[in-house]
């Protein structure tokens, strides 16, 4: 055929018309959802996985003291500042002692007083033990003149009576100086109860610590038990941590951790998990423990938020699936494998996780199977897939 | 036989191809109005379908989670584990709210799910799934964000692991799926001046701050910042039992509301999306009857450009089936080449569209009968035209 402008006009005509049916053809079948579903693919591969516990908590202080009054009073004054260092017995703030010093002064006087009349006890047995004396002497001398009947017999009987009478009165003044002299005990104990309460209005250090609240200022009136200053021993930061109990497996005493504060992401801290606590949140569906630092950082605050992560030891040679490639199908967990080009839902059983998204396969797979790692869409058995080199052009998980 | 049609597209064949270029924008643009439309409803689907769950469990007497808010309490989910039929059960937040990317703001929907369980994503494009229990995000590949990006939600910063595709709000905002405490705590904290409010406001009540009852006002604190809350319980039911079966004892015996798959689906397309639906059929009507319009101008014009060669042919002796078969089969072509062209269009350009654009097969077969039709009827307009005229005029 010779190239007419007519069969170039016709040519120019069909190649439009191959074309426009071409893209209408490849719209149809690779667009829409006609279109067959691109995956990417990964093989099951054998290695080992190292389950790590994660979990969020807060910086807490193993030992902490809330310091306040046993009664009810009135604060007279706060002697320490929140930051400050406190050493044992050192005073931290007194309560208003209202009338004890009163109280104590007078006992003093009440004191003095009882003293004042043990001396007179003491005088009074020494007036009667003289006044036995010359009864029993003018009795003697009497006795002697009745012998040589000077005297009547009466007169006699009543030097006899004198003498018994003097000798009950040395009694009774020695029985006073007796009750003076416990008088003073007791008004030694009470004095000394009460100076025992005068005291216990100082409120002391229990130990050495660090102020953190100041609750209560001069003049404030506190009830028995209400904090004034609350101490902490910063030597004691733990980290009391919270993990989701269906993520908690393997958490035990003394595991390997690294602590994040908030304040200072970038840097981990080493820890240890120093308890498990017996007892688990079952509301929030967390288990705690504490984890210990291994050296106390500086500047951490009680309270802060920290992010922690526990190395548990490798398992054992096994299979491995990213969890991507983990899927649920009608109620089974499983995944998607390629069989012979066609797509087969292979249900598996799955062992111990790690953080970097690694699942141990325990049972479904076997080594170098084929399976399907990221879909454009949900699968479904026999589906027409695409497998692709990449799905998203971008750069791998962390 | 030579062909009298292609004949004549051979003399102004370029005339011919750009109206069909220009045709075929026009049907393009028809398409696409029809596919905003299905992906419209497509996104209302989708978010059914992509949660796995086959009954909704919300509060009492509202509509939720997707339609109204609906606030349950995060043990619900425990009862429900242990009605009959039930063979898995999760808790799921969502909140539409507005997260940072790179100093732009991105409307997202967050949804608070747990690994693994109904509200999880059920397949990914690049990345991993959630291993860690706080702090971690998979996105939605229409957020823009790459896997290692951290996403700012209030006051936490999340690493994005893992990307996702499809998933998407009943609106068509992407979503971001983040651990289910992580999306409780952001549901309900509010940010930290309203907090130091809030606690000198309590602590200025004198109900809750008595001198004589030292820790109730720190108690009282801390219960106004602590949220138990989710919206709905997702619940996927054992083989061999039907939805209703599971659904009726639940809403009699735990005083919720239950919805099936059906439930969710005319809550979601004929109540959330109705009217927009609407506004969407309703431009598509107008921009159907315009199109017809023009094409049938076109044709008319086409026709009404060759009544001289037309009197020609008819003096020559050409019988009237012979002239109107030309136009007829001109203006089915001009029909062909428009829809080819507009399928071709619509289809590149769809993805550019922010929203989801579905072209369906089965739209496509009605757009090319419907353009099919609407041009054989316009060629009766010229046909008419073209057998009235009079072969003197091909002389005079």
């Amino acid at each position: 055929m010779k190239m007419t402008p007519q069969n170039s006009r016709r040519l120019l005509l069909g190649g439009l018309a191959v074309v426009l049916l071409g893209a209408l053809a490849w719209v149809a079948l690779r667009t829409g959802p006609l279109a067959p579903t691109k995956v990417q693919v990964t093989q099951v591969q054998k290695g080992s996985v190292s389950p790590t516990i994660f979990g969020i908590g807060q910086v807490e202080a193993q030992r902490s003291w809330m310091v306040g009054p046993t009664v009810a009073g009135r604060v007279l004054s706060v002697k320490v500042d929140v930051g400050q260092a406190v050493q044992p017995g050192q005073p931290l703030a007194e309560m208003d002692p209202v009338d004890l010093d009163q109280r104590l002064a007078a006992l003093d006087a009440s004191l003095a007083r009882a003293q004042s009349a043990q001396q007179a006890a003491g005088a009074q047995v020494a007036d009667a033990q003289a006044r036995s004396a010359l009864a029993a002497a003018n009795l003697k001398r009497n006795q002697d003149l009745a012998n040589q009947n000077f005297i009547s017999a009466g007169a006699l009987e009543a030097r006899a009576q004198d003498v018994a009478s003097a000798n009950a009165g040395v009694a009774a003044a020695q029985a006073n100086l007796g009750g003076s002299a416990q008088d003073i005990t007791r008004l030694r104990a009470e004095r000394a109860a009460l100076a025992q309460q005068r005291g216990n209005l100082k409120l002391v250090a229990p130990a050495a610590a660090v102020v953190t609240v100041r609750e209560a200022e001069a003049g404030t009136t506190v009830v028995a038990g209400q904090a004034v200053l609350r101490l902490i021993d910063p030597a004691t930061l733990w980290v009391k941590l919270r993990v989701d109990q269906g993520r908690s497996a393997g958490l035990a005493p003394g595991l390997a951790a690294r602590i994040a504060l908030r304040s200072r992401p970038g840097e981990l801290l080493a820890g240890k998990v120093a308890r498990v606590e017996a007892l688990a949140d079952s509301v929030t569906e967390e288990r705690l423990a504490m984890v210990a630092f291994d050296a106390l950082p500086g500047g951490a605050s009680v309270g802060e938020m920290v992010e922690v992560t526990l190395q548990l030891p490798a398992t054992a040679e096994s299979l491995l699936l990213p969890n991507a490639a983990v899927v649920q199908h009608e109620g089974k967990t499983g995944v998607w494998r390629l069989k012979d080009g066609t797509l087969e839902f292979a249900p598996v059983t799955l062992g111990v996780r790690g953080l970097d998204g690694t699942v141990q396969v325990i049972t479904g797979l076997v080594e170098a199977d084929t399976v399907v790692r990221y879909s454009q869409s949900a699968l479904k058995p026999g589906a027409r897939i695409a497998v692709v080199e990449q799905l998203v052009p971008a750069g791998a998980a962390k | 036989m030579i062909s009298l049609a292609g004949r004549d597209i051979l003399h102004g064949w370029s005339k011919y191809v750009l109206t069909g270029l220009g045709l075929g924008l026009l049907i393009g643009v028809t398409l696409t109005m029809a596919g905003v439309y299905r992906g419209m409803v497509d996104d209302a689907h989708a978010l059914l379908t992509n949660s796995r769950a086959d009954l909704w469990v919300v509060q009492k007497d509202t509509q939720g989670p997707y339609a109204e808010s609906s606030s349950i309490k995060d043990d619900v989910v425990r009862s429900v584990r242990g009605m009959p039929g039930v063979a898995a059960a999760a808790n799921v937040a969502y909140l539409t709210m507005q997260v940072q990317k790179d100093g732009q703001d991105q409307r997202v929907m967050v949804v608070g799910m747990e690994p693994g369980m109904p509200g999880a994503p059920g397949y990914l494009v690049t990345g991993r799934h959630i291993t860690r229990n706080h702090y971690e995000a998979v996105a939605d590949v229409k957020t823009g964000f790459a896997l290692g990006d951290t996403v700012r939600i209030r006051r936490h910063d999340y690493t994005v692991v893992g990307l996702t595709r499809r998933m998407v709000s009943s609106g068509g905002d992407p979503m971001l799926f983040v651990p289910m405490k992580d999306a409780q705590e952001t549901q309900f904290l509010k940010d930290n001046d309203a907090i130091v409010n809030d606690r000198a406001r309590t602590a200025a009540n004198p109900a809750f701050n008595r001198p004589g009852s030292p820790g109730l006002l720190e108690a009282v604190q801390n219960l106004q910042t602590s949220s138990r809350s989710v919206n709905a319980v997702l619940v996927q039911i054992a083989p061999g039992f039907n939805p209703e079966q599971v659904a009726e004892p639940i809403r009699r015996w735990k005083h919720l509301s239950v919805y099936t798959r059906d439930g969710m689906e005319d809550i979601l397309v004929v109540k959330l999306i109705a009217n927009s639906a609407k506004q969407i059929g309703m431009f598509l009507v107008i921009l159907a009857i315009v199109s017809a319009a023009i094409v049938a101008f076109i044709i008319y014009t086409m026709t009404m450009g060759k009544l001289r060669e037309i009197a020609v042919l008819k003096l020559i002796g050409t019988r009237d089936r012979t002239i109107a078969g030309m136009i007829l089969q001109q203006a089915l072509g001009l029909g062909l080449i428009g829809f080819a062209v507009g399928k071709v269009a619509a289809t590149f350009w769809a993805p550019a569209f922010p929203k989801f654009v579905l072209l369906l097969p089965g739209d496509s077969v009605t757009g090319l009968v419907v353009t099919l039709i609407i041009c054989a009827l316009a060629s009766t307009l010229a046909i008419r035209v073209a057998l009235k005229v009079d072969p003197g005029a091909a002389i005079g």
